[in-house]
């Protein structure tokens, strides 16, 4: 498994660009999650990738050749920060309610909506933390789930930022 | 000044310096070819999309520039999915344009729309929809960085009628570029450039592997005086043929599956690998698991993706080849060669059964014959571009190149009717160098039709067939891993000197090998396009061959009596 962190061009295609480049190398992505980052032109990716290390470079290298993607780094070997969300709409009757309340205090999840049947519990974490709440809540009966799949970043001082902008563009003749 | 989108793009193609654009009209494009007719840009007409492409890839193979195809939207860029390809696996740089459905309609699956820009996505180097007449000189200037910096690709640029249509204010100064700002890595790697400084000096077995990259950081003479500084023999992959002249002593000749015995051995024995802008490609490498198993290797290469993808190195160079050796220069010292080389020249001894020389003219026509004659008689000096198959292979061993873009083929996908399209590109490139087309008969039926074109233009080109009456590279195939059963490789063609007839063009038809070098030589004098087919032995095999996934040193050699063993009527 590897982790990669991207920034790209906030528009439209750019997921497709880079889903297709994966596919393209025969690289299975596990999780990909994009959002924008403080600045709104920019977004950043976390992929993670059924890979190993050579792939993992091979994916770096190439997604950085992608016009849209400004950087791309493999962040695997280094000290991470991962985190995963769920939603868990979990069966929930009178009997059952104090146990799950109290897988709840142990996971440090919490209940977001509370229906007569069924409880909805949100838990972030790593993505072991998250199975394993999964794990003991599914004697319960696991009724529906959404994971945002993980986003990750470097500790401390490793920052990993997308370059700044410049004002002037290199000038566009090309002689070669 | 307003001006339409149309107009924008025609001003905006003459800035960026295009002369000639390969295309084929249609509806959505319609609005261009209005514009195109009142510019000074000279458009051909193509008789098929894919040759457009090819023509466009050919013309930049032959210059370096960049080469300018152009389409209709729906099938008119589907038929450019071949040539688009082609270009990518090669790293050319062509610009594609399109003509897209207006982009009110996109999405509606309007009257040949296609949705060009996902289908091309993992085939070109870039692509980008513009739908907005304001956008179009600025994405045009993008197109041309983006294809011809870097490692260089085609790039598509699909424009919506509506937008080639539009009118808007067209200032050139004010249409700079806007490309995403790349964080910029400093690839100079001290650690690495030691390590490969160290190795250059310490190898007792260095051999060079020559490759296109070479070519396209336009660093013949930086490469030349790298082999003079360290001493060191050339092999050359298929694209790379060029790159260094070929009469030269230190340069082996090709590697590979088709290369050369000796190269591939002198491979396999070698201590150290110096790869310079070639990709180890699986028909260069064979088996990776043995593949020169006692050799370090140096990788200068341009492109971070490449370094160990196929071969783990152990110094990488990253960066553009001219720069990384001049870099290395100053930094060898010339150590004694003498014994490895005068080794390879006892590898190089063992070769020469298969040497075209020591074949009797028994009244068979063969293609080796053919090349042969064709370099003797234009001194090697012609631009040759070839198709895919047996022919092109013969070429590369027996026509020998000593400028670089003399030699234009498909490689990375090798593409059968590459050659006759690309050839038209590279006359229109060099019109007054000597262009001759090398091509089988089953690769020229492919695109035949370019030959309308070639007349409608005028243009002077020489075609030489090599007619065998098979797809001949599977039949070999068929015949060494299949016991022979030749199944959907014997071929009809057509009677090719009267077709050319038919297009207007002088045919000839050559069975004899003494004929051959006075037709070659009449078809020179002509200033006009002359076609010959040759029809060449049926059965000949290109020899030597690692057959696929073998090891590079486990090649099958060319029989001892080839004339008898191979011999069937014309
Ligand atoms: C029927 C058939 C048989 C074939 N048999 C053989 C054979 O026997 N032997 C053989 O060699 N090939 C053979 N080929 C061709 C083979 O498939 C490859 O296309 C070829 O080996 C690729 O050569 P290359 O790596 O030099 O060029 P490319 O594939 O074009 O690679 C060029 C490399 O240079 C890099 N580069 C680009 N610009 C720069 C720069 N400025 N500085 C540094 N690096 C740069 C690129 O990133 C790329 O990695 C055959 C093809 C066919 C169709
Ligand atoms: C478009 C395309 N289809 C199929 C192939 C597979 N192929 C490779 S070589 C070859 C035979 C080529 O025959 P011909 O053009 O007669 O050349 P020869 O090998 O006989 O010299 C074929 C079919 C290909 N390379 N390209
Ligand atoms: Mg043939």
């Amino acid at each position: 498994m590897q982790t990669l962190v991207a920034y790209v061009e906030n528009k439209p295609g750019v997921l497709n660009r880079v889903s297709s480049l994966a596919r393209r190398l025969a690289i299975n992505i596990d999780s990909l999650t994009v959002g924008p980052t403080d600045n709104p032109q920019i977004a950043r990716m976390t992929i993670v990738a059924h890979t190993d290390e050579k792939g993992g470079h091979r994916l770096e290298a190439s997604l950085e050749k992608l016009v849209d993607v400004l950087l791309a780094e493999n962040i695997s070997e280094r000290s991470l920060l991962e985190r995963d969300l769920a939603l868990i709409k979990v069966l929930a009757d009178q009997q059952s309610r104090p146990h799950l309340m109290e897988l709840i205090k142990v996971f440090r999840a919490r209940v977001v909506d509370v229906a007569p049947e069924s409880l909805i519990i949100e838990v972030s974490g790593t993505v072991d933390k998250i199975d394993g709440l999964l794990e003991v809540l599914r004697p319960f009966g696991v009724l529906e789930m959404a994971r945002s799949g993980r986003i990750s970043m470097t500790r401390g001082g490793d920052l990993l930022r997308p370059p700044a902008p410049r004002e002037t563009q290199a000038p566009a003749v090309v002689t070669r | 000044m307003k001006l339409t989108g149309a107009e924008i793009l025609c001003e905006s193609l003459t800035k960026l310096g295009v002369q000639h654009i390969f295309g084929y009209p249609g509806g959505a494009i319609l609005p261009v070819y209005d514009a195109l007719g009142k510019s000074k840009l000279h458009h051909i007409l193509v008789r098929h999309e894919q040759g457009a492409t090819h023509m466009a890839d050919g013309y930049a193979r032959a210059t370096g520039g960049v080469g300018v195809a152009m389409a209709t939207s729906g099938p008119g860029a589907t038929n450019m999915v071949t040539g688009i390809a082609t270009a990518m696996l090669d790293s050319s740089p062509v610009v594609c344009i399109t003509g897209q459905v207006s982009s009110k309609l996109l999405g509606s699956d309007a009257f040949q729309e296609i949705d060009i820009t996902g289908i091309t996505m993992p085939i070109t180097k870039h692509n980008v929809v513009v739908s907005r007449a304001e956008d179009i000189a600025r994405t045009v200037r993008e197109a041309f960085i983006i294809a011809n910096t870097g490692r260089p690709g085609p790039v598509l640029v699909d424009i919506t009628k509506d937008a080639q249509q539009a009118s808007c204010e067209f200032d050139w100064e004010a249409s700079t570029p806007k490309l995403p700002q790349k964080r910029v890595r400093n690839d100079h790697n001290q650690e690495e450039f030691d390590r490969a400084v160290e190795l250059l000096n310490t190898a007792k077995r260095p051999i060079i592997l020559a490759g296109r990259g070479i070519m396209l950081s336009g660093a013949m003479r930086a490469f030349e005086q790298f082999v003079r500084t360290c001493d060191i023999p050339v092999a050359m992959t298929l694209l790379g043929i060029g790159c260094f002249p070929a009469s030269d002593p230190m340069n082996l000749g090709m590697m590979g599956m088709h290369g050369e015995a000796w190269v591939n051995h002198a491979i396999q024995e070698s201590d150290l690998l110096i790869a310079v802008g070639m990709r180890f490609d699986d028909r260069v490498t064979g088996d990776l698991r043995t593949y020169a198993k006692g050799a370090r290797k140096i990788h200068i290469e341009i492109d971070r993706a490449e370094i160990n993808k196929n071969v783990k190195v152990d110094a990488a160079l990253i960066g553009d080849a001219r720069e990384t050796l001049e870099k290395l220069i100053p930094h060898i010292v010339n150590p004694d060669r003498a014994p490895w080389l005068a080794h390879i020249r006892e590898l190089r001894g063992d070769s020469a059964v298969r040497d075209i020389q020591s074949l009797p003219d028994n009244g068979h026509l063969y293609a080796a014959h053919v090349i042969n004659d064709l370099w003797k008689e234009t001194r090697g000096e012609a631009i040759v571009v070839t198709d895919v198959g047996q022919h092109q292979m013969w070429e590369a061993q027996y026509y020998h190149h000593n400028q670089p873009r003399t030699l234009i083929t498909s490689g990375g996908l090798g593409t059968m009717g590459f050659a006759l399209p690309a050839a038209i590109g590279a006359k229109f490139a060099k019109p007054d160098s000597e262009v001759w087309v090398v091509v089988g008969d089953g690769g020229f039926q492919m695109t035949m039709c370019e030959l309308a074109t070639i007349v409608q233009e005028k243009i002077n080109i020489k075609i030489a067939i090599i007619n065998n009456g098979f797809l001949g590279m599977v039949r070999q195939w068929q015949e060494f891993f299949y016991d022979k059963r030749y199944v959907a490789t014997p071929l009809v063609a057509p009677d090719f000197a009267a077709l050319a007839n038919a297009f207007g063009i002088r045919g000839e038809r050559i069975t004899a090998r003494a004929d051959v070098l006075p037709t070659i030589r009449s078809a020179r004098e002509s200033k006009e396009t002359v076609l010959i087919d040759f029809r060449v032995e049926q059965e000949d095999s290109v020899y030597p061959m690692v057959p696929a996934g073998a090891s590079l040193h486990e090649m099958i050699r060319r029989p001892n009596n080839p004339l008898v063993e191979t011999a069937t009527e014309p």
